[in-house]
């Protein structure tokens, strides 16, 4: 038999594969979503030797895409955002290591090296590190005010820093960046009663992931929620006054007035400890659809990871709570030696006012914009769908306002490949029941 | 507190005491429940937190509102007592509530 690398490779691998799970140490570094989940799937599906979860933040896993609606809004407490409750990691012998930062990964010696010395040994090594915000090199940006949204800790700064206080005006908050982050911030800042000014050097909010309909929707929506925007708009610098910052310059030198800058303007993997040891990287942890790098004893999930895209054949990075859950149950799926799970379309969803922003699939190899409804912004009507079209009328992405049965029938449609009737799929009157069938 | 007992796809029943105020859907994420993925968190957004309830309890449970029924209606396996686990609030009405969840949430 001619044996090449592929198979030496897929060998290895199938020799990872856990036999006497119960000598197998998994160590998860990141305790967020993606590694939260990991380790309860690995239980679920039967593993039963030791697993170590170590998270950086000093709390266990919990949800962050509240952090921006529900939780800055004050409409969730502490403990509804934890995703299990303390109990549950020692009712089910995962080790919580907490407020524990990994330094280094040693391969040769199969370690994790913690801030501090102690070096913790693996046999099995999930990386679900996450992302970082951008930071953007602005005169100012270690001003106290500015602040970021990644972690509860961030958000409880922002909720502090937007309060009404008992007398006098309410906050103003000036937003860098018109990404979604921004926009949900913007949205939930006006529902505490603060100003929001929204900063976006693009002509339009949402340009690197919106269509123009789309973007304009948003904007006119915000507006009439009270927000205002400055688009096209360079930044100079954040200005203080003794550390404090006070306001947003402009390129060309107006002044943004504020009490707390939010910098939304992307995030960066978390994968330095994987690209110090040699692993393959690219702004993501390079693995295959079981989640593992090219080192059969080391998984990559959640944001920090950069994957393939059966969809879309291409590889690419996911921020969403579904991307964590699916490389999770991939990863856990094959340390078990389970059937993999069925590929999901990506999906991505947002909440500001009374708006559920729903999307399904990436606008990749798409040439054609077809919007089903009118995207008019009136208060309480507004429900619509833009779809992403092939040449030939195949849905590769769907955004969905109010708009549940097209996000549905668009997730089925991007599954199946089925071509639509643009007519048809245009026309409110006809169901997308119909559509899809 | 009140006793939902959640059965899975093969018939396994696991009683679980869920504090009253949480979602069904969040009484299984929060004890481990296979069978519940809960993609969104509970937003209503995603139809991954599918379960069929006892049909004995229907009435208890109340009826989906209109986006949970467009959700459902495109959901794998519906059933006339299909609902979604994150939209059922538990009170002290459903101490005792059965739900049993589908083969896959995909």
């Amino acid at each position: 038999m001619h044996v090449n690398d592929a198979d030496v490779l897929k060998a290895a691998k199938r020799e990872m594969r856990v036999s006497d799970p119960t000598l197998v140490h998994i160590v998860i570094v990141g305790a967020g979503h993606a590694g939260g989940a990991v380790a309860a799937f690995l239980r679920q599906y039967g593993f039963a030797g030791p697993i170590t979860l170590i998270g950086e933040e000093p709390i266990p896993p919990y949800q962050r895409p509240p952090l921006s609606k529900a939780w800055l809004k004050g409409e969730a407490d502490a403990e509804s955002l934890m995703l299990r409750p303390d109990s549950f990691y020692a009712e089910n012998a995962i080790a919580l290591r907490l407020d524990t930062r990994v330094e280094r990964l040693d391969r040769g010696a199969k370690t994790v090296v913690l801030h501090g010395g102690e070096a913790i040994s693996y046999d099995i090594l999930i990386l679900a590190t996450g992302r970082r915000a951008r930071r953007i090199p602005l005169p100012g940006i270690d001003l106290n005010g500015v602040l970021e949204l990644r972690t509860a800790a961030d958000a409880d700064r922002l909720k502090a820093a937007l309060s009404r206080p008992q007398s006098g005006p309410g906050k103003r908050l000036a937003v860098i960046g018109g990404g979604y982050i921004g926009l949900e911030a913007a949205a939930s800042a006006r529902a505490l009663g603060a100003e929001a000014v929204v900063i976006e050097k693009e002509p339009r909010v949402l340009a690197r992931v919106a269509c123009e309909a789309l973007s304009t929707f948003f904007q006119d929506y915000h507006r009439q929620h009270g927000v205002i925007f400055e688009l096209g708009a360079g930044v100079e610098a954040i200005e203080g006054e003794n550390g404090q910052a006070v306001g947003v310059r402009l390129t060309g030198g107006r002044l943004i007035e504020a009490d707390a800058v939010l910098v939304g303007v992307g995030a960066v993997a978390n994968d330095e400890l994987a690209k110090d040891a040699g692993l393959e990287c690219d702004n993501g942890i390079l693995v295959d659809l079981a989640a593992q790098t090219a080192d059969p004893a080391i998984y990559a999930i959640g944001d920090c990871s950069r994957r393939p895209l059966p969809h879309y054949e291409r590889i690419g990075h996911l921020e969403s709570v579904p991307n964590a859950l699916e490389q999770a149950k991939q990863a856990a799926a094959h340390i078990t030696g389970r059937a993999p799970p069925p590929h999901e379309v990506p999906w991505f969803w947002s909440d500001q006012y009374d708006l559920k922003l729903q999307i399904a699939g990436l606008p990749h190899d798409a040439t054609q914009i077809l919007i089903r409804g009118e995207p008019t912004a009136v208060q309480g009507a507004a429900r619509f769908a833009v779809f992403h079209l092939t040449a030939d009328n195949r849905v590769q992405a769907v955004e969905a306002i109010n708009a549940a049965p097209e996000f549905m029938a668009g997730r089925q449609l991007i599954t199946s490949r089925k071509p639509v009737a643009p007519d048809k799929l245009r026309d409110m009157s006809v169901s997308m029941k119909e559509v899809a069938a | 507190m009140a006793k939902i007992i959640y059965i899975d796809h093969a018939g396994t029943e696991r009683p679980i005491e869920v504090k009253t105020g949480l979602t069904v859907m969040e009484g299984a994420i929060k004890h481990n429940v296979p069978g519940i993925d809960a993609d969104c968190g509970g937003a209503c957004a995603c139809a991954t937190c599918h379960v069929y309830v006892d049909p004995d309890w229907m009435d208890k449970v109340g009826s989906a509102s209109a986006m949970e029924e467009s959700m459902l209606d495109f959901a794998e396996g519906v059933q006339p007592n299909s609902r979604l686990s994150c939209q059922i609030k538990v009170t002290d009405a459903l101490d005792g509530l059965k739900v049993t969840t589908p083969e896959s949430q995909h």
